[in-house]
């Protein structure tokens, strides 16, 4: 009698995880660098091409780096969220500006307002390969000593603002 | 009008079909002949209103009404019109539609080729089918029906995606349906079987055609889905393993495992449970296959636009019914008798044991498809498993069931002898052994899997003409002629399925070993060579389809001197979704594909090319078709034909069981 | 004179046909490339290989991979490259590790557990048959029901 229960048992396994399978989004991509040190980079500044931006520079605070584009419409949609972060004066919040033209960046910088004080270009893509970026906009919280704690994959929104990624921050201002 | 008459005819079925799927089940309980008769006219009666539905969406995109959402989505004023019939079933909507459609279609079939069958037997089997008709209607009329309306009306189409706008798209879904939808038949019977409790070797006798007939057009569904691939993607590859592409191969794979089981259930009365099993199986998987297509679970290039809400009334309908399928099966096989007993060697314990095979490989396909599902929902990280995988896993586990293809036929029932079968198989083993390792070399290169695809191929090649000389020695007396022509047709199937299968084995071994490639830059009036073939680069020209503007390269192939065809492939832009495309051009041979796909232009009207030359790769198809063509030469046998006009009696259970026990 | 003059002038002609070029600048690192990116996933796409996808992300990738064996990597330190910055979601071929056992073995598990489960389903119902023995009463029972059986056909 058993074992003729044994396919109904395989069977109700796998429905079971094909119904976990409906809430995940087999296309996002967690980042394997959590926890380990940011990549260096050394990149031309947005505003002065003479100034250099470097990941090492900014070892000893707590920083959130930002991979943005002019021809990125998720960008447009969290943008709102990142002024606000950036008048509130909490954390620092630097721009990397992924894959695109100077003048666009500066022109939609104008427009829709510049919540860092530093913008980085990554004209080739190169440093967004470092950082594992596969499409814009991500942002990544790097701790004092330079590693990276959190990726937010896609545009920010003020709920995972205040309920993972402020906390978080608070918590690594105080170490 | 005609959107709503098509939709109100939807709801209507709705009705018939729950009324099907009640009622003649209930009778055939408490058997009452009145309620069990329902049966037939509610199938047809669901069949013609089905069909109107179906006949309303067509005219809804052959008149260009983009007031229906449906058609607005998928459709476009420029698209040509066999295309536009083709959009029918070009996205989930209108696909689920047909898929009901079919479901329709073959239970009409069931209603007329029926007669034979004792009353209750189709009355469940109708039943069954009924079911399941209403689930997809409900499931249509609740959260996806193709006849909504667009207000305001859109202007003009979305169009349909320019990957589908191919000759390909209008057979390969029906086909590829009829197939899918095709193991519910099986599957009704095989619940009628356990609702009724007489589990006899009847029931596998009556079961055997219908799930030859819905095997056949799976195989030529899955064939024309790799085909359409090849010549479609531009790339020349034509087998990924992808999700949607394992959601269509598990059922075939399964409904080979049914039909050798079959086998040994009719003749043996033997293993009717697991038979039973198989035909349970054959259809869950088609099922799973809906759903993964169509729930956004897995990532596939072929998945409809994924919704949860769908997912999820999917995942439901598929654990009720399989869910209570198998309960049922719990409950009711252990009742089942034994059949006939037979020794480990024998050909049934070879047909089973290629089922063994069968269903590891199956099982293999499933667990590398959902592997990344399960470690996902266990938070254990994100993985691809992908053609690594599944070529380094099937390989080995179809090798050994090939080699058992060669040894079952030529096998006794009941009991057999190892060494008495190696006696008889010793040439064609020496034969398939020297020549698959000598070819290689002969034709230029040697590995390891030329060589065992060659191996494979011959050895079925070679057994099938030791099975055959053997029968025809012991068909005796007679002229050959006769005695080839008086061997049952269900026999000469069976060749040529197999055969079918080693010209399969040899395109795919012959391809993936010797197929060439070239990327080069070409200007006009320069030349490449490959695989023996000059191709020289004459330029492009522009050139307007119906909904497209092209560049379309003149590419001149010789052989030694002589010119041996002249290829045109293009670069297409779709104007309304402003999608580039490749379309590559292709010149067939029996003994090889020439392949040149344009990639981009450069300066001064030269273009990147991609030349492939590729040996024996339409064999893969070819052998397709020719398996195909066994399967349905298999269902004409006499025993067929003659089965239809033969008025079956309801033999009762305790005659049953004792045939069983003297047996 | 005039021969020179006219193999002058056939020239340029003979430079505009004959053998098309390579597309890519060393044919052997372009192999190379193939071979890695057909086992490497296209990270944007609906499930593509790195070696035939279009999106420009791909096009980053392959480019990176092409300066990586420029530099005479190794394919593992190319692999690990990749997978260090993106996981193990890149690879088609799925590495061999503890959460990947069950998918490696797997296979080879259902295949002799299969062979197992039906060697002993054949054993079982040969005890089953061969317990099956009829007495003399249960015999003219049967032979009536076959006889019951037979007068309804």
């Amino acid at each position: 009698m058993n074992r003729f229960l044994i396919p109904l048992g395989i069977f109700v396994v796998v429905v079971g995880f094909l119904g976990i399978g409906l809430t995940l989004n087999p296309r996002e991509l967690p980042s394997p660098l959590v926890g380990r040190p940011a990549p260096d980079f050394s990149l031309p500044q947005l505003h002065d091409q003479q100034k250099v931006l470097s990941a090492n520079d900014l070892k000893g605070k707590v920083w959130l780096l930002n991979f943005w584009a002019s021809w990125c419409g998720g960008c447009k949609t969290e943008h709102p969220v990142l002024i606000q972060l950036a008048q509130s004066g909490v954390v620092p919040i630097y721009g990397m500006d992924y894959k695109d033209k100077r003048e666009d960046a500066l022109a939609w910088l104008k427009e829709w307002g510049n919540p860092y004080p530093i913008v980085a270009v990554d004209e080739s893509g190169r440093a967004g390969i470092n950082y594992g970026v596969y499409g814009v906009p991500e942002t990544y919280v790097i701790d004092k000593a330079g590693v990276i704690r959190y990726k937010q994959i896609g545009p920010l929104n003020g709920d995972v603002l205040q309920t993972k990624i402020l906390p978080l921050i608070k918590e690594l201002q105080n170490q | 009008m005609i959107p709503e008459i098509g939709h109100y005819a939807l709801i209507l079925a709705l009705c018939v079909a729950v009324v099907q799927g009640t009622v003649p089940i209930y009778g055939a309980a408490v058997r009452n002949s009145a309620l069990m008769s329902i049966a037939k006219p509610a199938a047809r009666g669901q069949f013609l209103l089905v069909l109107l539905a179906f006949c309303c969406l067509g005219y809804a995109f052959a008149a260009k009404d983009f007031s229906v959402l449906y058609v607005a989505a998928t459709s476009n004023s420029q698209l040509p019109l066999h295309y536009r019939i083709a959009a029918i079933w070009g996205a989930h909507e209108g696909s689920l539609l047909l898929w009901v459609f079919i479901l329709t279609i073959w239970m009409v079939a069931v209603s007329f080729f029926s007669t034979h069958l004792p009353e209750a037997m189709r009355a469940r089997i109708l039943g069954v089918m009924g079911l399941v008709s209403m689930g997809f209607l409900l499931f249509m009329l609740t959260v996806s029906n193709p006849f909504e309306r667009l207000i305001p009306a859109a202007f003009d189409g979305r169009d349909l995606n320019p990957l589908l706008q191919d000759p390909g798209m209008v057979i390969h879904p029906p086909m590829l349906y009829m197939g899918y939808v095709g193991f519910s038949v099986a599957f009704a019977f095989a619940i009628a079987a356990l609702l009724g409790g007489n589990l006899d070797a009847a029931w596998a006798r009556w079961s055997r055609p219908w799930t030859t007939v819905a095997w056949c057009f799976l195989t030529v569904g899955v064939a024309m889905g790799s085909g359409w691939a090849y010549y479609e993607l531009g790339w020349g590859g034509w087998w990924f393993w992808d999700p949607v592409e394992n959601a269509s191969f598990m059922p075939w794979l399964a409904g080979t495992a049914l039909i050798h089981s079959l086998a040994v259930t009719d003749k043996r009365g033997s293993f009717k449970a697991w038979s039973v099993l198989l035909a349970i199986l054959a259809f869950s998987l088609s099922l799973l296959g809906t759903f993964l297509v169509r729930s956004g679970v897995l990532t596939s290039v072929h998945a409809f636009a994924t919704d949860p809400k769908r997912g999820l009334f999917i995942l439901v309908f598929l654990a009720v019914v399989i869910g209570g399928s198998l309960m049922l099966y719990a409950w009711r096989a252990p009742r089942v008798g034994l059949g006939g007993g037979f020794s480990i060697i024998s050909r049934e314990g070879m047909l089973l044991g290629n089922n063994v095979l069968l269903v590891a490989a199956l099982g293999s396909v499933l667990l590398g498809t959902l592997y990344p599902l399960f470690l996902d929902a266990l938070d254990l990280g994100k993985i691809s498993v992908g053609p690594p995988y599944f070529d380094t896993v099937f390989v080995p586990l179809m090798t050994p069931a090939i080699f058992l293809m060669g040894i079952g036929p030529l096998a006794q029932w009941k009991q057999a002898s190892l060494p008495e079968l190696a006696m008889r198989l010793r040439w064609a083993f020496g034969v398939s052994v020297v020549t698959a390792l000598v070819l290689p070399i002969v034709m230029g290169q040697w590995t390891p899997l030329i060589s065992l695809g060659l191996l494979l191929a011959i050895w079925i090649l070679t057994t099938i003409a030791v099975d055959l000389r053997e029968r025809l020695a012991l068909a005796g007396g007679g002229s050959f002629f006769g005695r080839l022509t008086a061997m049952p047709r269900a026999y000469w199937g069976m060749v040529l399925a197999h055969c079918g299968l080693a010209l399969f084995i040899v395109g795919v071994t012959m391809v993936k070993g010797f197929e060439a490639e070239q990327d080069v830059r070409m200007n006009v009036g320069q030349t490449a060579t490959l695989g023996g073939y000059t191709f020289r680069f004459d330029g492009t020209q522009p050139y307007k389809g119906p909904n497209y503007i092209a560049a379309r390269a003149t590419i001149h192939v010789s052989q030694d001197g002589r010119e041996v065809t002249v290829m045109y492939p293009e670069k297409r832009r779709y104007t309304v979704q402003n999608q580039t495309m490749t379309e590559a051009a292709i010149s067939p041979g029996f003994l090889r594909d020439l392949y040149v796909s344009l990639g981009e232009p450069l300066e001064d009207g030269a273009w990147s090319v991609r030349l492939y030359h590729k040996p024996f790769i339409d064999w893969i198809w070819g052998g397709c078709l020719v398996m195909a063509t066994g399967g349905v030469l298999a269902i004409s046998d006499r025993r067929y034909r003659l089965a239809w006009r033969r008025k079956e009696v309801e033999v009762p259970a305790g005659t049953q069981m004792a045939r069983q026990i003297v047996s | 004179m005039r021969w020179l003059l006219m193999v002058l002038l056939l020239l340029p002609s003979l430079a505009a046909a004959g053998e098309a070029a390579p597309l890519a600048e060393n044919p052997q690192a372009e192999a190379r490339l193939k071979a890695l990116a057909v086992e490497l996933r296209c990270l944007v796409c609906q499930n593509q290989t790195l070696a035939d996808s279009n999106a420009p992300l791909a096009e980053d990738l392959r480019r990176e991979v092409r300066e990586m064996i420029a530099k005479n990597m190794s394919d593992k330190e190319i692999i690990d490259f990749l997978v260090t910055r993106y996981g193990d979601f890149v690879l088609y071929r799925p590495p061999l590790k503890t959460t990947t056992t069950l998918l490696w073995v797997g296979p080879f598990l259902l295949l002799i557990g299969g062979a197992i489960a039906l060697v002993m389903a054949l054993r079982r119902r040969q005890k089953k048959l061969a317990d099956v023995a009829l007495s003399e009463a249960e015999r003219n029972r049967v032979a009536q029901l076959l006889s019951e059986g037979a007068n309804r056909l």
